[in-house]
């Protein structure tokens, strides 16, 4: 593995772990935006350019302003002053690293991973968009619908609800 | 340890991560914080056995992480409006409160 | 002789990496072409800032800076040496920090504005067999890079616990985020045409003579609509009037880098015409042919130089609508982009796409051109509905 892998590796995984345990949430988005940009960083080193630029643009560009739009409408910019924990926190911190040395076990001693290297693929833009046409063209169809559902779903539920309801008496005496 | 191990390790990591996030933290949008470095290191992980594995010409791995992503966007559109919308509701965005089913 | 000219830049190269070892070659050419980008286009942004200062004022019937020549020196240029003591300036004054503000965050955003402005220009074809790396996707990786400039106007914006930077940094980002959709939309027309997102594939597919006129994108119909809407979309990225509202002076002081002064500012002024230049370069990669000739008797003249004059020339345009247009408010930023350039754009898809399999002849341009005609009339008829431009209404305070 060249150095320059195990440094993308590093720092990804040092913005998860600063995204996960900050304070101030703006900063734990700009930290998540770090660990986003590393990951693309492993996508490029892994011959897969055009997942690595559409993860840029997708999660950098579009997902971290969106979740860092909601912060701001949340009023959430403060860093709060109780506890940033659930209640059920300490069992987690318990189960978590047993969760992770079993995958790691499984991962290192398993006969599924290949000995040797395939040669890089190509997966020019081309073959990306004759795969997408042939053989991937009901998912494209699907996730084109489900992408305008989710725009509008988004729309009406974050829509202000202008008309003044008048609020019901009766329904907290039953 | 193969290139490939490397990869899955720091995938599982980056899955470990953001799932404790999910699970600990109080405020919503960390939780979908911690849903967002899931599904980032899935993909992660089928990017490796894309590369790695068997039959790479087929694209399988690729178009299916290109899918994911495109769910992703969807579904974290989803989940900010339903926080704001909650927010507006009920004035807070932190997850202990918001336990009760009654509006 | 002039094709020796037109590759003069690339024998030079290798005849330097002649002279390096093998195993450092990648390393060095990666640095002389980083130094080239820094070089070139940094000193571009200086003479465009005075060109701009000068052009604004004479197009507003005063003369702009017309005295400084070099400095120390008797030497007068009219004023184009102006950027010599504004650089000077700027690198000089006092860096002050607001107390409450958020160090970390404040320090690192003009960094981040400035990184993926400067990637943005490693796809881009100067001239011939000259763009620094080719590759398959470069398309998306310049959508991709201009996509990460909002995250630095957020972070400025923001740690400046100001609430004129937060708005105005909100803004900003509202008015990016809803233009790049049109800005992306009219790129997919010309990958669609074209078959691929390599910025030299573009320019190959339009690098043929009919006539003596090249077939540049922007001689069809939906090439001609495609630019239009690119311009306007780059006009707002770069948050040039009639899309400045964000960082206006007269509306919200300066908008997100408010609180930045000295060198920072600089950097932040520095980072958003070097951001014009990389749109205006993809503009013309897309449509105006890189840097292919418009007329086949002056393919003679070297390449390189073919694209700085289209690049001056639409600078130019820019200056030239920043002292002309008033500014857009932000109800009328957002209504001109999601109820008339969005639906634009997707009704040059189609044009696009009839156009490509249609026979090449009178016809094709006849239906084309009536589809854009009829849907920017349609379009522009919706939202002018709510506009009731009657005799002008005078409300006096009681």
């Amino acid at each position: 593995m060249s150095p320059f892998f195990i440094i993308t590796g590093i720092v990804t995984l040092l913005g998860a772990a600063f995204a996960m345990s900050l304070r101030n949430l703006v900063h734990c988005v700009l930290a998540m935006a770090v660990a986003f940009s590393g990951i693309a960083a492993l996508y490029l080193q892994l011959d897969a350019q055009f997942v690595g630029f559409a993860e840029i643009l997708v999660y950098v560009g579009a997902i971290a302003i969106l979740i860092v739009f909601a912060i701001l409408l949340t009023r959430s910019g403060k860093a709060p002053e109780k506890s940033v924990l659930t209640s059920g926190a300490w069992t987690s911190v318990i189960l978590i690293p047993v969760f992770f040395g079993v995958l790691a076990w499984a991962i290192l001693h398993s006969s599924a991973v290949p000995k040797d290297l395939p040669p890089a693929p190509v997966a020019t833009v081309k073959n990306v968009g004759d795969a997408l046409m042939t053989k991937f063209v009901l998912p494209l169809e699907i996730i084109g619908l489900v992408l305008t559902a989710a725009m509008i779903g988004a729309v009406i539920i974050a829509l202000k609800e202008d008309s003044q309801k008048p609020k019901s008496e009766d329904g907290g005496q039953q | 340890m193969t290139p490939l191990q490397a990869c899955l390790l720091i995938s599982a990591l980056l899955f470990a991560i953001g799932f404790a996030g999910a699970v600990t933290r109080r405020h919503a949008i960390l939780v979908l914080i911690g849903i967002e470095l899931m599904l980032n290191a899935a993909n992660l992980n089928l990017i490796a056995f894309w590369r790695f594995g068997p039959h790479p010409e087929a694209l399988t791995g690729f178009i299916f992480v290109l899918f994911s992503m495109a769910m992703a966007g969807a579904e974290a559109a989803v989940g900010l409006a339903l926080i704001i919308a909650i927010y507006r509701h009920k004035k807070t965005s932190n997850l202990d409160e918001v336990k009760e089913l009654k509006g | 002789m002039f094709d020796q000219l037109d590759q003069i830049f690339v024998t030079l190269k290798h005849l330097v990496m002649g002279f390096v070892p093998a195993a450092w070659q990648p390393l060095v050419s990666a640095l002389i072409a980083i130094v080239l980008i820094l070089v070139v286009f940094p000193t571009l942004f200086a003479l465009v800032t005075v060109i701009e200062r000068k052009g604004l004022g004479r197009m507003q019937n005063r003369y702009g800076p017309n005295r400084v020549g070099i400095p120390f020196t008797k030497i007068r240029l009219c004023g184009f040496g102006q950027f010599i003591p504004d650089g000077i300036k700027s690198l000089t004054k006092e860096d002050i920090v607001p107390r409450a503000a958020d160090k970390v965050v404040h320090f690192l955003a003009p960094v981040v504005m400035m990184v993926p402005v400067m990637l943005a220009y490693a796809v881009l074809p100067f001239g011939k067999n000259m763009s620094i790396t080719d590759y398959d996707a470069g398309l998306l990786f310049f959508f991709a890079v201009g996509g990460a400039v909002e995250l630095s106007v957020f972070m400025a914006g923001w740690s400046s616990r100001n609430k004129y930077s937060l708005l105005g940094a909100m803004r900003a980002i509202a008015q990016m985020v809803s233009y790049e959709i049109p800005l992306i939309l009219s790129a997919v027309t010309v990958v669609m045409v074209v078959g691929s997102l390599n910025l030299n594939a573009i320019i190959a597919h339009q690098n043929h003579y009919t006539f003596g006129i090249a077939h540049w994108h922007v001689f069809t119909p939906w090439g001609l609509v495609g630019f239009i809407l690119f311009f306007i979309a780059s006009l707002a990225e770069s948050n040039r009037t009639p899309f400045d509202l964000p960082e206006a002076e007269s509306e919200i002081i300066a908008g997100y880098f408010t609180e930045y002064s000295g060198f920072k500012f600089a950097l932040f002024f520095l980072g958003e015409y070097l951001g014009m230049f990389a749109i205006i370069g993809l503009g013309i990669t897309l449509f105006l042919g890189g840097w292919t000739s418009p007329v086949s008797f002056l393919t003679w003249i070297p390449s390189y130089v073919w694209f700085f004059t289209k690049l001056m020339a639409i600078v130019f345009v820019f200056i030239w609508i920043r002292a002309t247009l008033p500014r857009l408010r932000m109800d009328q930023l957002m209504n001109f982009t999601w109820k008339f350039m969005l639906p634009l754009a997707l009704i040059n898809i189609l044009v696009a796409g009839i156009w490509h399999y249609m026979a090449a002849d009178w016809q094709r341009w006849l239906v084309c051109s009536a589809i854009i005609f009829g849907a920017y009339a349609i379009l522009g008829r919706g939202l002018m509905q709510n506009q009731n431009f009657g005799k002008r209404i005078y409300r006096y305070a009681e």
